[in-house]
């Protein structure tokens, strides 16, 4: 028995992976919610949006670089990251312009305006593909580690390592402060509140003299920005591919849905929730139990519910749970 | 004395009297099929009117016709002399004109505080006086307060919408049957509070379901049927018609 060890290999390959994981979800589903709650339809192109923000980011970041210029010990891509996101809003704010105001006005089911959107995602797909490529792009520098795995074994005297990335660091804080100033932005100004009451009900606000078309813009603008941010984030984590993006529509629409859509904080939680699961149900538990069990109960097989190729299966298998169960989500948002 | 209900087909105002506000003559509806025909309401400054009648009658189509949620063929819509006919809703607010809808007439996601806010979105002075007038005139509202909206009963719910609605402090408040769904005793509450709100020079236009008891608060009332004026008069003169009584008021 070795519950030290058994934690530290938990916190390693589990804990931390899926809370960066889950914030950048959350991010994710928070913008997908934010366009269901104000402008009532699925947004099929938040994940190709994500993509753009960030392949935005990544091309300010390499003339930064290549002009010398760096962020110590973080990545550049930070001081890059609000062109990204400026780059992102104009995309989503002529997007609407040209194609979802038309359908606005014909007053379509949100059904078409779905279909448009997957229209606008194949646009932006290929937008991203035709200005960067369709490989993967290395664009993150600074410090690699907080804490690298020879320095926590130095530090504790463990035989189990330990690895927290830098970019899992960036993730979690700037998650936090994002989701704070939203979160403050949505409940104490007198914007924020005008988009709530335009969620909440559309034609009272319209009586109350909320101006649509206002509304409409800054949930754009937000909705840009948390694009980035979490695309930014995510392709620092990993790498940025484009096609991992049109992926992560799963996860992002899974976390949105279980959280209930338009439910910011729903969001957020549904980020975790299918983070969370889709980390444990792939993971290999064959050393944290071999660190709990007795030595004469150790196991050999890798104790590994779902190989990890499967992990898309887990969000939906989530997803199919909850809309069979309690369709309107954890924080009850709208029914889907 | 019985005073007699008129039977008009086109009620007139008497010159250089003409009424706060008036939807004057209005038909039309929402297709291709009129569902007001030269139908006639109007409310004085500080007095409250109330439009009754059968189900289908056309009742909360007049009233959406004068907010301008339907588009009138013929007739006109006056505000304090003024054709506001073509103007959006959202204009009419601006105008001094406030409406509070049948249903979803709150934001129940949202505090007590914060739809009272909203209520004020257009105002850019200081609120604060406004809500302090709301929460005297419904004190349980200022216990809840921080309540989200949609916790509360229908009861509340409808003081909620009726201060939501005042926030723009309107010269007139349309009410769509504030009372539905609301037992009888928040009832007699509700229209003490109406009566209160018209004392302070607020005209009221309403729709009401519950029509002997809105008939006794009312200055003056409108009897629709079929989208068209049957009975105009004072609440009190169609309260004393028998005709009125045996067809409308049950007996």
């Amino acid at each position: 028995m070795d519950l030290v060890n058994a934690l530290v290999a938990l916190l390693n390959f589990v804990v931390i992976p899926a809370t960066a994981y889950g914030a950048q979800l959350a991010l994710g589903a928070l913008g997908v919610t934010l366009i269901y709650g104000i402008l009532r339809f699925s947004n099929f192109a938040h994940g190709d949006t994500m993509a753009f923000g960030a392949m935005a980011t990544i091309l300010v970041t390499w003339v930064l670089q290549g002009a010398g210029i760096s962020f110590g010990p973080l990545p550049t891509a930070l001081l890059a990251l609000p062109v990204g996101i400026v780059a992102a809003a104009a995309l989503l704010l002529a997007t609407d312009k040209v194609v979802y105001r038309f359908y606005r006005r014909q007053r379509v089911t949100p059904v078409i305006l779905v279909i448009v959107s997957m229209g606008v995602m194949f646009i932006y797909n290929g937008l991203v593909r035709f200005i960067i490529g369709p490989d993967d792009q290395s664009f993150g520098d600074g410090a690699r580690f907080i804490i690298n795995a020879r320095q926590f074994r130095d530090m504790t005297g463990l035989s189990e390592p330990l690895a927290f990335k830098t970019s899992q660091g960036i993730t979690i804080v700037t998650a936090v402060i994002v989701v704070a100033i939203l979160f403050w932005f949505l409940n104490h100004t007198r914007t924020g509140k005008s988009m709530r009451a335009f969620s909440d009900n559309e034609d009272l606000a319209l009586l109350s003299g909320i101006n649509p078309d206002r509304v409409v813009k800054i949930t754009w603008i937000i909705v840009a920005a948390l694009a980035t941010v979490a695309g930014v984030l995510y392709g620092l984590d990993k790498s940025f591919h484009p096609f991992t993006y049109f992926q992560l529509l799963l996860p992002v629409f899974a976390a949105a849905i279980v959280g209930g859509l338009g439910s910011p904080l729903g969001a957020i939680v549904g980020g975790f929730v299918i983070a969370y699961s889709e980390v444990t149900v792939t993971y290999a538990f064959k050393k944290v139990a071999n660190y709990v069990l007795p030595e004469n109960l150790e196991i050999d097989s890798l104790a590994q519910l779902l190989s990890t190729d499967y992990k898309f299966a887990v969000s939906f298998a989530i997803l199919v749970i909850v809309l069979l169960f309690r369709p309107t989500g954890l924080f009850r948002g709208k029914a889907v | 004395m019985v005073p007699e209900a008129t039977q008009e087909q086109h009620p007139v105002t008497p010159a250089g009297t003409a009424p706060f506000l008036i939807g004057d003559r209005m038909t039309g509806g929402y297709g291709a099929a009129d569902i007001l025909h030269d139908c006639t309401v109007a409310v004085e400054k500080g007095e409250i009117a109330v439009i009754v009648g059968p189900n289908g009658a056309g009742k909360s189509t007049a009233m959406k016709a004068v907010f301008g949620m339907l588009n009138l063929r013929s007739g006109a819509v006056r505000l304090d002399g003024e054709d506001i006919t073509t103007l959006s809703p959202q204009d009419r607010v601006a105008k001094g004109m406030a409406f509070v809808p049948q249903t979803s007439n709150i934001f129940t996601s949202m505090t007590v505080e914060e739809n009272l806010e909203m209520g004020a979105f257009l105002r850019r002075d200081d609120i604060r006086g406004t809500m302090e007038q709301i929460y005297d005139l419904f004190p349980i509202l200022r216990d809840k307060r921080r309540q989200a909206a949609g916790e509360l009963s229908g009861g509340q719910r409808q003081q909620v919408a009726v201060g939501r609605a005042l926030m723009t402090q309107p010269k007139v408040l349309m009410l769509d049957e504030p009372t539905a769904g609301v037992s009888p005793i928040v009832m007699d509450e509700l229209f003490d509070r109406i009566i209160e709100v018209a004392r302070t020079g607020i005209s009221i236009l309403m729709v009401e379901q519950n029509a002997r008891q809105a008939l006794e608060i009312a200055d003056k009332g409108y009897v629709l049927v079929q989208g068209a004026n049957a009975y105009t008069n004072t609440g009190r003169a169609l309260l004393a018609d028998p005709e009125v009584r045996r067809t409308f008021l049950g007996g």
